[in-house]
């Protein structure tokens, strides 16, 4: 049964130890970019910086910042 | 089930609402909120102690030492003696009381590696819950509004202003990491059973986490006034053995 839902989710970040996650959330999402951009959406590595972004981050957030990454007016670093 | 005579010594309900003109606490489900009964109650032992000592001392000055039993005044200024004793025995007693209490407060900021994480979104006048460890086949996110269940559609048994129409189901002996945070004005999450009270800012997320001990229902309510409908936007925990909860994350994706 549990074969088809995993019990697993972003571990914690010694980088942010406080109860403030809200760059944990942003620096998650950048990493997923990253990742994207070195390695291609499809691998591994990258699905998982997809799932922990996701699960630090409202969706809300991650879609907005989608948005804006193909608008080109995303705040942050651009990886090419 | 063998039936014996004192068996109703040893059942007891337990408390995980608020019931009419409580003063008391919930009855805790985690580590943490035993913990904060615990140190209240050490806390009330000893305040109890230094309220009857003092009101004593008070009482003594007040009744002997009043202008009929005493016309001539005592003539002294100062007693390092007794100087001492009330400066220093005050501060052990507060050292006494910030060593569990900080003991306390840094175990309830201790992380550990979570099993699940819940967003928690507070709107007005909802709260919104996102499972986002689960896709479905479109690689949609399990997530949903949590809104109050009016008090038309309540069923015998069902609490008035506490009850909502999706609940959060949770598996009990797990760490689940809850992160708060708020979509327009700030919102607060509250369950006292659990001893968890996290304020949900807009633009900032915070993280609170526990581990439920025994499955149950559990009551929370928004805590930080958050507009007209603040007191209509209540918290529910559904906790649920393991295999429940599979099954209901199951369930939920397949819809």
């Amino acid at each position: 049964m549990s074969d088809v839902v995993k019990l697993e989710t972003a571990p914690r970040d010694p980088r942010f130890p406080s109860t403030n996650q809200t760059m944990t959330c942003w620096v998650r999402y950048l990493e997923w970019k990253r990742c994207q951009s070195k390695d291609g959406e499809d691998s591994d590595e990258c699905k998982k910086l997809r799932r922990w972004a996701y699960a630090m981050c409202p969706i809300d957030w991650v879609e907005r910042w989608e948005e804006q990454q193909q608008d080109g007016t995303f705040p942050g670093p651009k990886f090419e | 089930m063998k039936f014996f005579f004192f068996s109703f010594i040893n059942y007891k309900v337990l408390n995980d609402a608020a019931r009419p003109w409580q003063i008391g606490f919930q009855d805790p489900a985690t580590p943490i909120m035993e913990g904060i009964v615990n140190l209240h109650h050490d806390i009330i032992f000893f305040l109890i102690i230094i309220i009857i000592f003092v009101s004593w001392i008070l009482f003594r000055t007040l009744f002997l030492f009043n202008s009929k039993t005493n016309p001539v005044a005592y003539n002294f200024s100062h007693g390092t003696f007794i100087e001492l004793l009330w400066t220093l025995t005050p501060s052990l007693v507060l050292i006494g009381i910030a060593v569990p209490s900080f003991a306390l407060l840094y175990s309830i900021d201790e992380i550990i590696d979570p099993a699940i994480t819940i967003k928690a979104v507070g709107r007005q006048w909802y709260w919104s819950y996102e499972y986002s460890d689960y896709v479905n086949e479109e690689n949609e996110f399990l997530a949903f509004h949590s809104y109050i269940l009016p008090e038309e559609d309540l069923e015998l048994g069902q609490f008035r202003l506490l009850e909502v129409d999706n609940r959060i189901i949770i598996p009990v002996n797990t760490h689940i990491r809850i992160i708060v945070t708020g979509a327009d004005v700030i919102h607060s999450w509250a369950v006292p059973s659990l001893g968890v009270k996290c304020d949900a800012i807009p633009g900032r997320l915070n993280q609170i986490s526990f581990f439920i001990k025994r499955e149950g229902i559990y009551y929370g309510q928004c805590s930080e006034i958050c507009g007209v409908n603040h007191g209509f936007m209540p918290i529910v925990i559904e906790a649920v053995s393991f295999d429940d909860y599979i099954r209901w994350v199951q369930n939920k994706i397949l819809d």
